[in-house]
């Protein structure tokens, strides 16, 4: 599958293209398909995300996982400071990454 | 310490109203990403992983208790209650939000700071000797010589875009403590028949084509040192490739001419250059000169030190250095706790250190190449208070120079170019190596880690390096042996094919085990891979 990904101009948080809207977590990511590309075109050009470019993944049980391991550090936050992660309270999170 | 006259003042709140309308202009969507990202960087403010990142200067590594103390307050007030420390003795911010870059910005311009050419192809933060005024072996201070370097090099019209950014060291010591034959420009200012002067070197570098520099001046007295440093930077300017990021550092340029050549176009330059009036009369080199005068240093103090506390003791020995002032030392605030996260600081230990440079070292910090941060001049009677205090803080780790001593670099956890963590890495070396007496038994051994090709992490200087790649979308790790960034400097040999994290971690292990069963007394890691070679060393990693 394919993720559309960015960060948000204002805040440069991570963000995930969800089908209609940005999230912060990697969970709602939608399958962009083929419309990768057009669709960074239109939200770059609205200022809703800020240089975002597409990424391949894989569609698991928990939802979609970044295929490398930078894209997966993205969606998680830093392995060395879990309580920065988007799930500071799963102290077995930055295994996900790796 | 310098302190801003008023050109200097309006110059940098200036810059940070220019800025501020820039940003506005970006969020009003007035101006494009591929616009505004060349100006945004000149700010200092990168878009890595995670968020924005601001690369504060602190320039030749100096810093008062109130600019320290600011640091702290931009960490609490605007990102996550820490800073990290770097290689080029700046510090970075990493959870900025571009709406309130021009308010830090404007907040540390009301204790002279800023973040002005911490990025771009420009000059960057002129490095030096992180004990400058107060080392015992030194000829001179070097700070106010980088202190004119910087007001040389800031908004240097003809050095804004150069083919690539510019790295430039200053030190006054036969120990070089800054890395300096690995700049682009590195300054030894020495004394010859009593005039100083320096001697230059050129094209040096780390990255992914590293060097070290040659000397191409022998001596050059120091009423003409900009000159001859502008004419250096001229004939790069000019040759110096730009159709190739990877071959555009001065470097390359010293490498492709050779030296010989290199030397006689600068000479050439130099000649016409001297002409100019560049360089600084002599009232005002005595004007900057005067910020630095020593501090009033009490005399007849005494050298006794109460070494009962054992704990005390090997701090002592470890992380104190002697200075050149009887009754004082330089204390080393190690920022490597076993477990910890190389260079970084926490907004409360910031403010510790902050208030032990006001009460304790004549309200002066610095900090370090290998991202520590030292107190220049402390009694030696405020040591134990000093150490309480570092303890309390979690600061007082007693391991300078020693194999937990890590230069990191953020590596993959905050950096959008790395390849590879470099952070886990350490910590995994500093917990496989915690106990401090086989660490003090190995002495010093200097360990550095990148986790890319650019080098920041330091590890072509590595008496053992280690290089994070990528392969096949795996983490791995190459290592390296016999790298040094000091006055014996050399470059740190690759050993074979990588490792995983923990198969790097268990190589380093026999690599010192080897280093401990073949090494004679008085040796250091270093000294024993020099006499024996690499050769032993490659075998007891891969047999």
């Amino acid at each position: 599958m394919k993720l559309l990904t960015g960060n948000d101009l204002v805040t440069g948080d991570v963000t995930w293209w969800t089908g209609n809207g940005w999230s912060r977590h990697v969970e709602d990511a939608a399958d962009v398909g083929d419309l990768g590309e057009a669709i960074a075109k239109a939200e770059e050009g609205a200022r809703r995300v800020n240089v975002p470019y597409v990424i391949d993944a894989v569609a698991t049980p928990e939802g979609p996982r970044p295929a490398h391991i930078k894209d997966r550090i993205r969606a998680l936050g830093p392995t060395v400071r879990p309580d920065l992660t988007l799930k500071p309270a799963d102290p077995d999170a930055g295994s996900w990454v790796i | 310490m310098y302190q801003y006259d008023q050109y200097d003042q309006s110059m940098v709140d200036a810059r940070v109203e220019e800025f501020r309308d820039q940003v506005k202009r970006r969020l009003a969507g007035q101006m494009t990403e591929d616009r505004f990202k060349p100006l945004r960087l000149m700010n200092g403010l990168y878009l890595q992983l995670h968020a924005y990142m601001l690369r504060v200067a602190v320039p030749y590594g100096t810093l008062s208790s109130r600019q320290m103390r600011m640091l702290g307050h931009v960490a609490r007030k605007y990102d996550r209650g820490y800073g990290h420390f770097t290689t080029r003795q700046n510090l970075q911010f990493n959870w900025i939000k571009l709406e309130d870059a021009p308010d830090i910005l404007a907040e540390l311009a009301t204790v002279e700071m800023h973040a002005i050419q911490t990025s771009g192809n420009c000059i960057r933060n002129i490095s030096s000797d992180q004990f400058a005024g107060a080392a015992a072996d030194e000829v001179t201070d070097p700070r106010p010589w980088a202190e004119l370097l910087r007001q040389w090099s800031t908004f240097h019209p003809e050095f804004t875009y150069l083919p690539r950014k510019f790295k430039i060291a200053v030190i006054a010591a036969a120990e070089d403590r800054a890395a300096m034959r690995l700049h682009d420009i590195g300054i030894e200012l020495l004394k010859k028949d009593g005039v100083l002067g320096a001697k230059i070197f050129v094209g040096g570098g780390m990255g992914r084509t590293p060097m070290i520099s040659h000397e191409i001046r022998d001596f050059v007295t120091a009423d003409e040192l900009l000159s001859y440093l502008e004419a250096c930077l001229r004939v790069y300017n000019r040759y110096g490739r730009r159709d190739n990021i990877y071959k555009a550092r001065i470097k390359i340029l010293l490498h492709e001419l050779g030296p010989d050549e290199y030397r006689r176009q600068v000479e050439e330059e130099f000649a016409q250059v001297k002409t100019l009036g560049i360089d600084p009369p002599v009232a005002e080199l005595e004007r900057i000169s005067a910020f630095f005068a020593p501090p009033a240093f009490e005399s007849g103090l005494s050298e006794d030190l109460d070494r009962s506390d054992p704990d005390f003791a090997v701090w002592l020995d470890q992380n104190v250095k002697p200075h050149k002032q009887a009754g004082y030392a330089i204390v080393n605030i190690s920022l490597k706790p076993v477990g910890g996260i190389p260079g970084d600081a926490s907004a409360d230990q910031i403010d510790v250190m902050a208030d032990l440079g006001e009460r304790y070292s004549f309200d002066e910090l610095r900090v370090t190449h290998a991202q520590n941060i030292v107190l220049p001049h402390v009694r030696k009677a405020d040591l134990y208070a000093v150490w309480q205090a570092l303890t309390e803080a979690g600061l007082a780790e007693a391991n300078l120079d020693l194999i937990s001593d890590i230069i990191a670099c953020p590596g993959l956890d905050y950096c959008s170019l790395a390849n590879a963590r470099s952070i886990p890495l350490a910590q995994k070396i500093a917990e496989r190596f915690r106990d401090l007496d086989r660490q003090r038994d190995l002495g010093e051994l200097k360990l550095k880690i990148s986790g890319c090709i650019n080098a920041c992490g330091h590890h072509h200087a590595g008496h053992i390096g280690i290089l994070g790649v990528d392969k096949k979308g795996k983490e791995n790790y190459q290592l390296s042996l016999g790298g040094s960034g000091a006055e014996d400097v050399s470059l740190a040999k690759i050993t074979g094919p990588g490792f995983d994290e923990d198969g790097v971690v268990d190589a380093i292990e026999r690599v010192t085990d080897r280093f401990v069963q073949v090494r004679e007394p008085g040796e250091r890691f270093l000294d024993t891979y020099r006499r024996v070679g690499f050769e032993t060393f490659k075998e007891a990693i891969y047999g």
